[in-house]
C-alpha cells in the first residue's frame, strides 16, 4: 500500500496500558480530502487512537504517518497541531474563563511564540475570520459571553470552531453530538459535511442516526483493531459488528 | 510603537487609579516628611515613611507571585526566595559602600570576612562596589535563578502541588546555604550595618523618603507592567494554561513556555522589591528565605484576590498593617489571627477580596441589565449570570483552576 496520497496511515499500531492491550494491531488508512466515522463499543480504543495521532499517547509499536511523509511518532502534541491535526475532545474542552471570541483568537493559526503573543495586535483580517467562524458555528450572539456560560451543545460547537481556526488539514472529532437535541445533531452533521469539503475528518460517533446524515465510509472498532469496514449499511449488517453491539 | 502596542490593552480605570495614587504618594509622601516640621499636623513621622516603604515592597512581591499564580496557575512557595536574593545584591552592594568605616577599618573586607580570618574578597563579590552593577545582579540572579529552574520544571511537566513543594524546597536549600558562614554572605548575622547607599546616608531623612518614593514607583511600574501582559495575548494565553493546559498544546501553543515567561519575569519583579526592602529595613538575613515567608506572601495574595492584579496588593497592605498593630497590641495571637484569616478567606471568600466585590458588582450589573429588558417582568434571583471577564482582570473560576483533564 502507497502512503503517498494518505492524509493519515496507522500500520500495525499497539500500545498497551499496565497489559492491557487497548490498541492492537490497528491498520487505519485515510485518504486526502476523506471523511471517515469510526464507531465500536466503549472501551474499543477510538478515543486511544486519537492520542496516538495527537502525540498525547506513544505506541509501543506501529506505523503513524500524516500527510504520507511524516511519522508523526517522533513529534509532540504541540508540533503536531501545527503541522495541522486539530482535535475535538470527547468531553469538550474549551478555556471557560474566557469569552467565546477569546477561545477563537487564541487558536487562530499564527506563530506560536511568546513575544509575538505578547506585542499581538488583532488585524481586520483575523476579525473576520473570527466573525466567519461564529457565523459557521453558530455563535455570533454568545461572542462576548463566557465560554463557561454555553450549553454543553455550544461548548461541543466553540470547540468545533476553535479546530476551524487553526486551520488543520486534519480534523479529528470524538464524539460531537453526545449531549445534543436532534435538531442539534443534524446541524452539526450538516456542519461537518461542509467542512470535509475542504478538509479531511474524522469522526468518532455513537449515534447512528447521525453517522447515517454523514453519509461516508465506516470503520467500526473492537478491542483495539478494525473489525468491519465500509457502507454503513455493510457495516451495520456485518454479523461480527451485531454481535459485538448485541453481545455486551 | 511596541511599548504604546505593550501599554494600552491592560489599563482599566481601576488600575489606572492604583497607579495614580502610588505616584502621588511618591511625591506626596516626601514633602510631607521633610518640609513639615515634626510638629505640625500634615508631618508624616519618619517610622511611617519606613514602615509604609516596607509594606510596598511586599506589594510588589505579591504582585509577583499574582503573575504566576493567579494568571498562570503556578503556587509558587517559593517566592519569598527571589526577593531575599534581590535583597542579598543590594545587601552586597551596601556593604562595600561601608568602606573603611567598619570596625575592624579594614578597607578591602567587609566585617564579616575579616572576622573569618578572610585575606581577600572572594570572586563574586567583585563588582558589587558598582552600583550598576548590583543593579544588573538584583535581576540577573533570581532571574536566572527561576529560568534555570523553570526550565526543568516546566519541560518535565511538574504541576500542581509538586510543584509547589520543589519551590519550597528551592528556599529552604537556600536559607540552608546562606546560614553557612563559608558561603561569604555573613552566615547567620546576614548583611547590616549599612552606612550609604549612593552616596548618601541609609538612615537621613531625606534618603528614606527617596527610597519610599522609589518602592511606590516601582510598584507603579510593576502594576503597569502585569497589566499590560495580562490584558495581551500572551496573558489570555496564561490563563489558558492555568484553566485547561494540556488544552493549550493541542492547538499548538507550548505551556512550559508561557510558565516560563511567567516566571521569569515575576522572580525579576520580587528581586526588585528585595533590593528596595533591604536599605528600608537595614539588614539582609537567611531568614528571609525561610519557607514561612513565601507562605506569608500567599496569603496576602489570596486574602487580597489572586488574578486581580489590586488584590494582592490590598491583601499585602492589609496583612501588614494588620501584623504591625498585632505584634504591637498581641504579639503572641498573630500567628493564630492569621491562620484564622486564611481559613476564613478560603472557606468565605474564595476569590478574595477584590474577587469578591468584582464578582458582586457583575451580578448587580447583571440584575439591572435583566431589569432593563423586562420592565414589568420580576427579576429572576436564579437568572444571575456570571459575567464576562475585563481585560485586565481574569477571575479564577470558583474553587479554584480546576485543570481540565483533556482527555
Ligand atoms: N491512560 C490510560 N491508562 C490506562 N488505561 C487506559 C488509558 N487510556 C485508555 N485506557 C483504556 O483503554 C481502553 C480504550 O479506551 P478508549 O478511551 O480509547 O475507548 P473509547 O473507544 O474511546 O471508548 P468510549 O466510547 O467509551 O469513549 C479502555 O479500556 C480504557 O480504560
Ligand atoms: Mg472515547
Amino acid at each position: 500500500m502507497t502512503k503517498n496520497h494518505t492524509i493519515l496511515y496507522l500500520d500495525g499500531v499497539s500500545v498497551s496500558f499496565d497489559g492491557f492491550k487497548a490498541i492492537n494491531n490497528l491498520s487505519l488508512v485515510l485518504d486526502k480530502g476523506e471523511m471517515r466515522a469510526i464507531i465500536g463499543p466503549n472501551g474499543a480504543g477510538k478515543t486511544t487512537m486519537m492520542d496516538i495521532i495527537t502525540g498525547k499517547t506513544r505506541p509501543d509499536e506501529g506505523e503513524v504517518f500524516f500527510d504520507g511523509t511524516i511519522d508523526l511518532t517522533r513529534h509532540d502534541e504541540a508540533d503536531i497541531a501545527m503541522m495541522g491535526i486539530g482535535r475535538k475532545f470527547q468531553k469538550p474542552t474549551v478555556f471557560e474563563s474566557h469569552t467565546v471570541e477569546d477561545n477563537l483568537l487564541l487558536s487562530m493559526k499564527g506563530p506560536r511564540s511568546i513575544f509575538p503573543a505578547l506585542v499581538h495586535r488583532g488585524s481586520i483580517g483575523e476579525a473576520r475570520r473570527i466573525d466567519e467562524i461564529l457565523a459557521t458555528v453558530r455563535l455570533e450572539a454568545r461572542r462576548a459571553d463566557l465560554a463557561a456560560n454555553l450549553s454543553h451543545g455550544q461548548k461541543q460547537w466553540l470547540e468545533i470552531g476553535m479546530l476551524l481556526a487553526q486551520d488543520p488539514k486534519l480534523l479529528l472529532v470524538d464524539e460531537p453530538v453526545a449531549g445534543m437535541t436532534d435538531a442539534e445533531t443534524e446541524e452539526t452533521a450538516r456542519l461537518l459535511r461542509e467542512i470535509s469539503k475542504t478538509r479531511s475528518v474524522v469522526v468518532v460517533e455513537h449515534d447512528m442516526h447521525f453517522v447515517r446524515e454523514l453519509d461516508v465510509k465506516v470503520t467500526c472498532l473492537h478491542e483495539g483493531s478494525v473489525l468491519s469496514e465500509g457502507s454503513l449499511d455493510f457495516v451495520s449488517s456485518d454479523e461480527r459488528v451485531v454481535e459485538v453491539y448485541l453481545g455486551r | 510603537m511596541i511599548t504604546q502596542r505593550l501599554f494600552v490593552a491592560g489599563l482599566t480605570p481601576r488600575i489606572q487609579i492604583v497607579i495614580a495614587l502610588l505616584v502621588g504618594a511618591a511625591v506626596l509622601v516626601p514633602v510631607l516628611n521633610l518640609a513639615f516640621p515634626p510638629s505640625s499636623p500634615f508631618h508624616v513621622p519618619n517610622y511611617m515613611v519606613a514602615l509604609v516603604g516596607k509594606y510596598l515592597c511586599y506589594a510588589l512581591l505579591a504582585l509577583a507571585l499574582d503573575l504566576v499564580w493567579g494568571y498562570c496557575g503556578i503556587l509558587s512557595l517559593g517566592h519569598g526566595a527571589f526577593f531575599a536574593l534581590g535583597g542579598y545584591a543590594m545587601g552586597m552592594y551596601l556593604m562595600r559602600q561601608i568602606g573603611a568605616r567598619g570596625v575592624y577599618g579594614n578597607p578591602d573586607l567587609p566585617d564579616f570576612m575579616v572576622f573569618l580570618n578572610w585575606k581577600e574578597l572572594p570572586w563574586y563579590w567583585h563588582g558589587f562596589d558598582q552600583f550598576w552593577f548590583a543593579a544588573i545582579m538584583i535581576m540577573a540572579v533570581p532571574g536566572l535563578l527561576a529560568f534555570v529552574f523553570g526550565w526543568f520544571a516546566f519541560r518535565s511537566r511538574v504541576t500542581g502541588v509538586y510543584l509547589s513543594i520543589i519551590t519550597q524546597a528551592m528556599t529552604y536549600a537556600l536559607l540552608l546555604a546562606f546560614f553557612r558562614n563559608d558561603m561569604g554572605f555573613g552566615g547567620n548575622n546576614g548583611l547590616t550595618d549599612f552606612k550609604d547607599i549612593l552616596g548618601f546616608p541609609v538612615q537621613a531623612s531625606a534618603t528614606r523618603s527617596a527610597l519610599f518614593a522609589a518602592s511606590a514607583l516601582a510598584l507603579a511600574a510593576g502594576i503597569a507592567l502585569v497589566a499590560a501582559i495580562a490584558g495581551s495575548k500572551l496573558g489570555k494565553l496564561m490563563v489558558a494554561v492555568r484553566d485547561a493546559e494540556s488544552r493549550t498544546r493541542f492547538i499548538g501553543w507550548r505551556p512550559e513556555n508561557v510558565k516560563l515567561f511567567a516566571f521569569t519575569v515575576s522572580a525579576v519583579m520580587a528581586g526588585i522589591a528585595g533590593a528596595l526592602y533591604v536599605p528600608q529595613v537595614g539588614i539582609i538575613n537567611p531568614g528571609e528565605f525561610a519557607p514561612a515567608n513565601s507562605i506569608e506572601v500567599v496569603v496576602w495574595t489570596a486574602i487580597g484576590g489572586r488574578g486581580t492584579i489590586v488584590g494582592p496588593i490590598l491583601g499585602a497592605l492589609l496583612v501588614n498593617a494588620g501584623k504591625s498593630w498585632f505584634t504591637g497590641a498581641l504579639p503572641e495571637l498573630w500567628l493564630f489571627a492569621l491562620g484564622g484569616l486564611f481559613v476564613a478567606v478560603t472557606l468565605f471568600l474564595p476569590k478574595g477580596i477584590v474577587g469578591t466585590y468584582d464578582q458582586w458588582r457583575a451580578v448587580r450589573r447583571e440584575r439591572r441589565l435583566a431589569k432593563a429588558d423586562l420592565p414589568s417582568g420580576p427579576a429572576e434571583a436564579g437568572d444571575v449570570r456570571i459575567v464576562r471577564a475585563s481585560s485586565a482582570t481574569s477571575p479564577v473560576p470558583q474553587g479554584g483552576p480546576e485543570p481540565q483533564p483533556a482527555e
